[in-house]
């Protein structure tokens, strides 16, 4: 006869699920709400979005103080894994939400934020998105990468263009072989080592003192590609700047920092001990990797013709350039990774929140796409400060200190330079002076060129108090983050430290 | 004591006032610059007063924490070198406003010479390595919208030039500055960003060499060196009179400026190891820059290569690596701001009336504006460094520095810079004597009111340290003997230790009875 079984409800240490489980309960709720009473406004959707995000933010204040005096907090059968990683993901990616919803009280009609169901996908798809960094178990990440991705796509073709059909499929296809990727490399790593926890793997690997190299090979190469297309390394990025094109601009501002900061935990995780294992090849393909990353997508980015798929080449060169700190994977480099995507939050959002405001809908005559450079043109004199804003966002892009990237890039460049790796830390310079030019180009448009479209307000015309709003926070990060780099970087420091990374 | 904060004040001061702008109506916003850039000159000259010329080491020093964890500090101080670069920097953006003529969008244009203004102020005081390079980047965007909003047909092209050039040049620079860092941490065990730290580093020769190239790249593309000179005649070409002025004054100055702060108080050896490839490379700058000079059609063309030609002689005398030669190019950095900043400001003058450039419009100008032709001759002279003007006391010391290194060299550029003399003299000859030949100059009005008061200090200042130096001139001297000797002390190298001589032995040597 079986043995009962018996757990206790303390040994599932519940707490540690609370930060989703506060997501989950936002979405069901808003679900509920809309049950009980079809036809409310956006507002009211976007309001209770935010009270949950804010309770999920209160949740990780507390891990935040547990583990600075516990440290290291398991739970669930030892499933979930509260690290110094997933908490501070888990900030930024919360953070970072939090600035994305608003953005959907615009003064422009757009028909997915009257659906509750916009609200509930977006809850859905943060709490994947926790579950996914909060473990070191491959099954409970590929759940988390799966629900997350699937509400992800659902949210692109909600906005109901034909390009954002095709924007979600090509997106879908491709997430689909990620995912079919995930799964044949988790079950390589399974099979070699007979479990799915990272670290139980890398100590398997460890004992029989990499015997079965040839099979880890295949391991590593099925997971770098399950995750080249998650953070669209080159030659696994094909898919972006066409569901950035297809999505709105608020949105492929999201999707340029929370599913990629994700990504990058669970790369750290996994990469990180494969790469101190000391398999030199393992470190050919990454270093490879990161600067093929950075050096293409530049060069593709010098070349286009609209804004938004600028930025979104712009976005595979900064995750290259964030990858190398996987590569290098000292204390240093990891805590300026985060470091770097905190500030990515803002500089990018801002960027991408400022071709939301200016977002058309229905385009002019000559027009071909959403935001070519043309339309840009002459913007200080029509409008400016909405050009004086646009172009601080792409200073910061660019580096230019001491805007919000530029300690972002001194801290990845340093972290290089101490790690070891000089070459790589000159090709990353030389890759910010290479994309200096295409951001330069769109403040040579707003700057130096005369305007083409005269219409006051043209610019500005999906502009509302909450988008301003939010533009106007991230532009203030952006300016005085000096004055937050010491004590984010100490706390990240901290953080990244204590949890063995 | 009073002056504490007087280095912030003086970099944010410009800033603060230029963001208070926003506010002032359009038609005053002239008189608002001039006030603003009038106090700014006013609190440099304070600095120059407070400034005690018989202390050794930093003055007026201000440090505020900004990412200790990482040993970025707000570390601001000067000495006898950066002090007179700062006065220039105020004094020429005070007369660079005065004299601005009729533009279009005058607003922004003067609110972006004020925060230039704080970038060039901020450049110079900067003694940490990452706040200097904050400045030393930002001074490019104002920069780059003064040339791309106000410039000539080709502003863009010249603009993206000038501003991608410099930058990935300062990108290298960055890379060498987080190895110095990282090398002084190796040493330590502590992250520091301060000049004045870096300074007690002691590094073996190799890494010397290295670091000295990462550095290299950054202040030789702004100075511009040979071959990295190409965007300059773009800049200066397209650029409008204000910003060819600012240019050609201040901005080239944070190269060679540079070199004096960094490059060889850091790399004693890598700087001995070097010399003579890049005097090569200052001489083929002067003579080279001076020959396309003589062929260009273009006046301000032929002022802008004449600038370059200057550098060089400034580059030359800063790797002399004695007291004689590097306080010679620091008094040159000035002199050629002076003069160079003003022959910019002649050739506006002309622009303003006739829209044109060219040579072979001019001619004959002398007899039609002759108050014009009088200032513009006096600034020719002083250009061909004509003794008891500002340029030759600099070019002399430069000289005579590098002449205790290499007497072969030494001879070349000197020859070279009376060969040089023939362009300015021929384009002024071209420009200024004869008979009227075109119609269109003969009603030209001389000089207005303006003009002058922008034009006329700068004659007085081009005599007068021509003729009495000193007060500047001492200052300097102590500066440099100070950093001369802690490169003598830091030199492992024998080679190294004989080629910078210790100024105070020098002098006991000579007699002196200190």
């Amino acid at each position: 006869m079986l043995e009962a079984v018996n757990i206790s409800l303390e040994s599932l240490n519940l707490v540690t699920l609370s930060p989703m489980l506060i997501a989950i309960v936002g979405a069901l709720s808003i679900l509920t709400i809309d049950l009980v009473k079809v036809g409310l406004h956006k507002s009211l959707y976007v309001m209770i979005s935010l009270l949950f995000l804010l309770l999920d933010l209160g949740a990780l204040f507390h891990f935040v103080d547990f583990f600075k005096s516990n440290g290291t907090m398991m739970g669930f059968f030892d499933v979930m894994l509260v690290d110094g990683l997933a908490i501070l993901s888990q900030l930024i990616i919360v953070i970072a939400s939090m600035l994305f919803i608003p953005l959907s009280l615009t003064s422009k009609r757009f028909h997915e934020y009257n659906y509750p169901e916009y609200y509930a996908l977006f809850m859905f798809m943060i709490a994947g998105f926790q579950f996914m960094v909060a473990t070191d178990n491959l099954i409970l990440i590929f759940v988390g990468l799966e629900t997350a991705s699937l509400a992800l796509y659902t949210l692109i073709a909600m906005h109901n263009r034909s390009k954002s059909f095709e924007a979600a499929v090509k997106y879908f296809t491709m997430g689909a072989l990620a995912a079919g990727f995930f799964a044949f490399g988790s079950m390589v790593f399974y099979g070699i080592s007979g479990s799915v926890e990272i670290h139980q793997i890398a100590s398997a690997l460890a004992a029989d003192d990499y015997a079965n190299i040839g099979y880890v090979l295949v391991g590593v190469v099925f997971m770098l590609a399950a995750f080249g297309f998650k953070l669209s390394l080159v030659p696994f990025h094909t898919w972006t700047p066409d569901v950035y094109e297809g999505s709105s601009a608020a949105l492929a501002g999201y999707m340029s920092i929370v599913p990629k900061i994700a990504s990058f935990v669970v790369a750290m995780r996994l990469f990180e001990v494969l790469v101190q294992s000391g398999i030199v090849w393992l470190e050919v393909i990454l270093y490879a990797g990161v600067v093929v990353t950075m050096t293409a997508a530049n060069i593709w980015a010098l070349v286009q013709n609209d804004v938004k798929r600028m930025l979104a080449y712009s976005s595979i060169s900064h995750a290259g350039f964030v990858m190398a700190a996987i590569l290098i994977g000292t204390t240093q480099a990891n805590s300026g990774l985060f470091l770097y995507w905190t500030l990515f939050v803002f500089t990018n959002l801002g960027a991408f929140a400022m071709l939301w405001v200016n977002r058309q809908k229905t385009l002019l005559p000559g027009q071909s796409s959403d935001h070519p450079y043309e339309k840009f043109a002459g913007l200080i004199s029509t409008m400016p400060m909405a050009a004086v804003l646009m172009a601080l966002f792409m200073l910061s892009l660019a580096g230019i200190p001491p805007f919000g990237l530029f300690w972002g890039k001194l801290y990845m460049i340093g972290s290089a330079v101490s790690g070891g790796y000089t070459i790589l830390a000159l090709i990353m310079a030389l890759n910010s002076a290479i994309a200096g030019y295409y951001y330069l180009k769109l403040i040579v448009y707003m700057f130096m060129k005369e305007p083409q479209i005269s219409q006051k307000g043209f610019y500005m015309m999906n502009a509302s108090l909450s988008l301003k709003s939010i533009i106007g926070l991230a532009a203030v990060v952006t300016i005085f983050s000096v004055i937050l780099v010491n004590p984010l970087m100490e706390f990240i420091t901290a953080m990244v430290y204590n949890s063995g990374y | 004591m009073m002056f504490d904060n007087i280095l912030s004040i003086l970099v944010f001061f410009p800033a603060l006032a230029a963001l208070l702008g926003f506010v002032v109506e359009k038609g005053s916003i002239r008189a608002y610059g001039i006030a603003v850039a009038a106090v700014e000159f006013a609190l440099s000259l304070v600095l120059w007063y407070a400034y005690d010329p018989s202390v050794v080491g930093m003055q007026f020093m201000e440090s505020i924490p900004l990412v200790p964890a990482f040993g970025i500090h707000y570390l601001v101080g000067i000495d006898g070198i950066s002090l007179f670069i700062i006065v220039l920097a105020t004094f020429f953006t005070l007369i660079g406003i005065a004299s601005l003529g009729e533009v279009s969008r005058l607003k922004d244009m003067i609110l972006t010479l004020l925060f230039l203004e704080m970038t060039m102020v901020g450049v110079f005081v900067a003694l940490d390595a990452v706040v200097f390079y904050v400045f030393w980047e930002l001074s490019l965007v104002p920069m780059l919208y003064i040339i791309g909003a106000w410039g000539g047909p080709l502003r863009i092209y010249a603009s993206i030039k000038f501003f991608l050039y410099t930058f990935t040049g300062s990108l290298v620079m960055l890379v060498g500055m987080l190895f110095m860092a990282y090398f002084y941490h190796q040493a330590t065990g502590v992250w520091s960003f301060s000049i004045l730290e870096w300074y007690r580093l002691v590094l073996p020769e190799n890494f010397q060499i290295w670091l000295f190239v990462a550095f290299f790249f950054g202040f030789a593309i702004k100075v511009p060196m040979f071959p990295f000179h190409t965007w300059l005649p773009y800049a200066h070409g397209q650029a409008p009179t204000i910003g060819s002025v600012i240019l050609a004054a201040i901005l080239l100055k944070m190269g060679t400026y540079a070199f004096v702060r960094f490059s060889l108080p850091m790399f004693p050896d890598a700087s001995v190891f070097f010399m003579v490839p890049i005097a090569v490379i200052s001489i083929i700058m002067i003579i080279y820059t001076a020959m396309v000079a003589y062929a260009q059609e273009d006046i301000k063309q032929v002022v802008a290569y004449s600038s370059v030609s200057h550098m060089g002689v400034i580059v030359l005398g800063t790797f002399a690596l004695n007291v004689e030669g590097i306080s010679g190019s620091v008094f040159l950095m000035i002199a050629h701001g002076v003069v160079s900043g003003a022959l910019f400001m002649l050739v506006g003058v002309y622009y303003d009336r006739r829209h044109t450039k060219l040579l072979s419009e001019m001619g004959g100008l002398a007899s039609v504006m002759p108050h014009y032709a009088t200032i513009f001759g006096i600034m020719v002279m002083a250009s061909v460094g004509l003794p008891l003007t500002i340029n030759f006391v600099g070019e002399f010391l430069s000289l005579l520095g590098f002449y205790k290194q290499s007497h072969i060299l030494t001879l070349l550029a000197g020859t070279a810079i009376i060969v040089g003399a023939i362009y300015m003299l021929a384009a002024f000859k071209k420009a200024f004597f004869g008979t009227v030949t075109n119609e269109a100059n003969r009603g030209l009005k001389d000089v207005n009111g303006r003009e002058l008061f922008a034009l006329i200090p700068l004659v007085l200042v081009t005599v007068w340290l021509g003729v009495y130096p000193k007060p500047v001139l001492e200052p300097i001297n102590n500066s440099v003997e100070s950093i001369v000797s802690l490169m003598h002390e830091k030199a492992i190298t024998q080679e190294a230790k004989m080629r910078i001589p210790n100024p105070s032995q020098q002098e006991a040597a000579s007699g002196g009875s200190h």
